[in-house]
């Protein structure tokens, strides 16, 4: 997995899906992010590494407008994908959401049948016309989440009764469905035992084919495993940002290298 | 660590240090302690459950107990044909109930020889048990002529003390003579029951009958005020349950958590705290005397049990949308879902279980209401019959069952008290039907999820 990205990587640096610049997120006085600049690139996995409250999950709902239902949330700065600012006054959440999906760290199916997870987001997106559409872009998303063998004779029984894993990567499935360009993973694996944990890291390598991708993680062994390049948060500053090899490899940062060694967070 | 987790290691030290050397079979003071403050406790909770029961069981025995008797009445069945002649000459007379009355004597007594019977039949004793059968004769001949020259079957209602007499009310040791019953006539209702002339038979006309004036206790029935309570539930229903919902859906998901927000909940929260009276008086002032609507009407008093209703349903509609995880409203936002499309799809769905329940136990304390009633007149009035039509069900006047309860247990007489407490059994009735169906619909809900 990781020989690849150095070759991508060296193609897309021209343009980038996802660039921030200067973000800052403020939960009523509380300054949580301060000065982030990334640029994420396209049809590759990023991941945010550090330690817990360090902000990495606040940025990563930041790139989706998650945080606007907080109300004292305050963010600052620019976000742009595709270079359109998301905080655009003119820019609807919604519609952004539509485009950015999100996968959230415990599986929350809704509760109703597993065919009707997946169709929720088609349908009141209007992306079928018809049964037979809807049909379609069910299955073929379950088949992209690697799902679809093991639920496809059970599509009506809620999806609140599958396993844990197979809950994620149904979440996954349902963002799939409604065609997002990026999907963000707010640690999507720490609810799941180390064989579902697999599974899922496979699909996201899979995933990376089609989508941006970028995932908060506690473990580093699974950023190192899934992701193209790491980013290091810590204290609501981003630390450090690189190819994946170099931040566990050869961090510049001492705080980086800390972490990565075990010695805090 | 700090200073705030060392006293209690300090302070557990020398219970540690006396608890060291003994053996694990042998209890110390503190575990002793422990089991016994244990222990204790659910007595205490036992204790409070069998007292519960006990003053439920109290209830359920003295409401069936005396309410029962309301349910059956005792009537005096006379079978006689009536010819047209003495029809005519009936009507030809000056009192024409004293002479409908007289061929009704005639008929009995001649139902008794029949029946092999001996007892004195005078007429006055008859008016004793059974009034004045006159005029409910004369009516029926009127209105169906046709009947004349055959048989017709009267079940004529016997005065409140006979039924008081036949149901145990009133026994032979207890009573005095009067004018309304002497002992003698005891005797004379004995044989007519021998005869078979006086039974006893289940009340419909008390479940499906309107009130009766104050002298006329056995023709007293519940059946127009349950049409009165249905109609100020359908008002309070498809008010506050709308009206409930939206505000609760807007303050818990949509409204700005301020200053002012904070106000009008804290104002909700100490409106379910006013006295039912006082919205009785807000009623009278606003819906009565400024917005002139009639007076005793169920569409009155809906409005009023709905402001009283609202803030039980937005209490308890808030608590269950608090109660949806956090997590399904992610969800739906994640997938592009609108903040309203993710509440009334996803949200308020998983909410109605609890929606329900508050709703239905606002109901029940607005169908229990008496106090605010009283002062929009739906106490004390006679409810004498049913509505004419849907609308006029709401419009026109009428009282409720807690009004007409209450109203009944006022009045002097023995056998209104004994409806009251047959009243009281079809307010549980009700009450139960309406729980029922909402328990009914909550597994329907919960169901489909």
């Amino acid at each position: 997995m990781n020989e690849m990205p150095s070759i991508e990587q060296a193609k897309d640096m021209t343009e980038s899906k996802i660039s921030a610049n200067k973000v800052q997120v403020f939960y009523g006085e509380n300054h949580a992010i301060k000065d982030v600049d990334i640029e994420i690139q396209p049809r590759s996995v990023t991941s945010f590494i550090g330690p817990s409250g360090c902000g990495k999950s606040t940025f990563l709902r930041t790139i989706n407008r998650m945080n606007d239902t907080i109300d004292i949330c305050r963010v600052e700065g620019s976000i742009k994908i595709d270079n359109e600012d998301i905080y655009d006054p003119k820019v609807d959440p919604v519609q952004l959401r539509a485009k950015v999906g999100m996968v959230f760290q415990k599986p929350n199916p809704f509760p109703k049948s597993i065919y009707d997870n997946i169709a929720y987001g088609p349908r009141i997106h209007g992306l079928a016309r018809n049964k037979a559409e809807l049909d379609d872009i069910v299955s073929s998303s379950l088949q992209k989440a690697g799902l679809w063998e093991e639920v496809k004779n059970r599509l009506d029984e809620p999806g609140t009764g599958m396993s844990g894993g197979q809950q994620q990567r149904l979440c996954i499935a349902r963002a799939i469905a409604v065609s997002p360009e990026v999907i963000l993973m707010d640690e999507p694996c720490s609810a799941l035992d180390p064989i579902a944990t697999a599974k899922v890291e496979e699909l996201i390598d899979e995933l990376r084919e089609n989508y941006t991708i970028v995932i908060v993680t506690h473990s580093m062994q699974q950023a190192a495993r899934v992701s193209q390049r790491t980013a290091f948060f810590h204290l609501g500053v981003l630390v450090e940002e690189g190819l994946t090899e170099d931040i566990f490899t050869n961090p510049k940062d001492k705080r980086t290298q800390d972490y990565i060694t075990g010695r805090f967070g | 660590m700090t200073d705030a987790t060392l006293p209690p290691e300090t302070s557990a030290q020398p219970a540690k240090a006396s608890r060291q050397p003994k053996s694990l079979y042998a209890l110390d003071d503190l575990t002793r302690k422990r089991n016994a403050a244990e222990k204790r406790f659910q007595a205490y909770g036992i204790a409070a459950i069998a007292i519960g029961l006990f003053f439920l069981v109290v209830l359920a025995y003295a409401i069936i107990s005396q309410g029962i008797p309301a349910f059956s009445r005792t009537v005096v069945e006379v079978e006689f044909t009536l010819t047209q002649e003495q029809y005519d000459a009936a009507e030809g007379t000056l009192f024409k109930t004293k002479a409908y009355e007289e061929i009704f004597i005639n008929a009995l007594s001649g139902q008794l020889t029949e029946s092999g019977i001996e007892t004195p039949v005078e007429p006055d004793a008859i008016e004793r048990i059974v009034g004045k059968p006159g005029g409910t004769i004369r009516a029926f001949f009127r209105e169906n002529e046709d009947q004349l020259g055959q048989a017709v079957r009267f079940d004529l209602a016997a005065s409140s003390r006979v039924d008081g007499y036949m149901s145990g009310r009133i026994t032979r040791d207890s009573m005095t003579d009067s004018r309304f019953l002497m002992s003698s006539d005891l005797d004379v209702v004995d044989n007519l029951v021998e005869a078979g002339v006086i039974k006893t038979v289940f009340n419909w006309p008390f479940i499906t009958g309107a009130d009766a004036g104050v002298d006329n206790a056995a023709a007293a029935g519940i059946g127009a005020s349950v049409i009165g309570s249905f109609f100020m539930m359908l008002v309070v229903l498809f008010l506050s349950l709308p009206i409930g919902v939206a505000a609760s859906i807007y303050l818990e998901e949509f409204a700005p958590q301020n200053r002012f927000t904070d106000l009008i909940e804290v104002n909700i929260s100490n409106l379910a705290a006013v006295p039912s009276i006082v919205f009785g008086i807000l009623g009278l002032a606003v819906f009565i005397q400024f917005m002139h609507l009639p007076q005793s009407a169920p569409l009155v008093g809906g409005l009023v049990l709905t402001l009283m209703t609202l803030p039980t349903i937005i209490i308890s509609t808030r608590a269950s949308l608090k109660a949806v995880p956090p997590s399904i409203r992610d969800a739906a936002l994640g997938v592009g879902a609108s903040k309203m499309q993710a509440t009334f799809h996803h949200v308020l769905p998983l909410a109605m279980p609890g929606i329900l329940t508050g709703t239905i136990i606002g109901l029940a304390q607005a169908l229990g209401e008496t106090a605010p009633l009283l002062l929009i007149g739906m106490v004390g009035f006679v409810a004498r019959g049913y509505p004419d039509g849907f609308i006029a069900g709401f419009t026109e006047p009428n009282s409720a069952m807690p009004a007409q309860i209450y109203t009944w247990a006022a009045r002097s007489d023995l056998a209104f008290t004994e409806k009251a407490w047959g009243g009281i059994i079809v307010l549980l009735i009700f009450l139960l039907s309406m729980n029922i169906i909402a328990i009914i619909l909550r597994r329907r809900f919960e169901r489909r999820w």
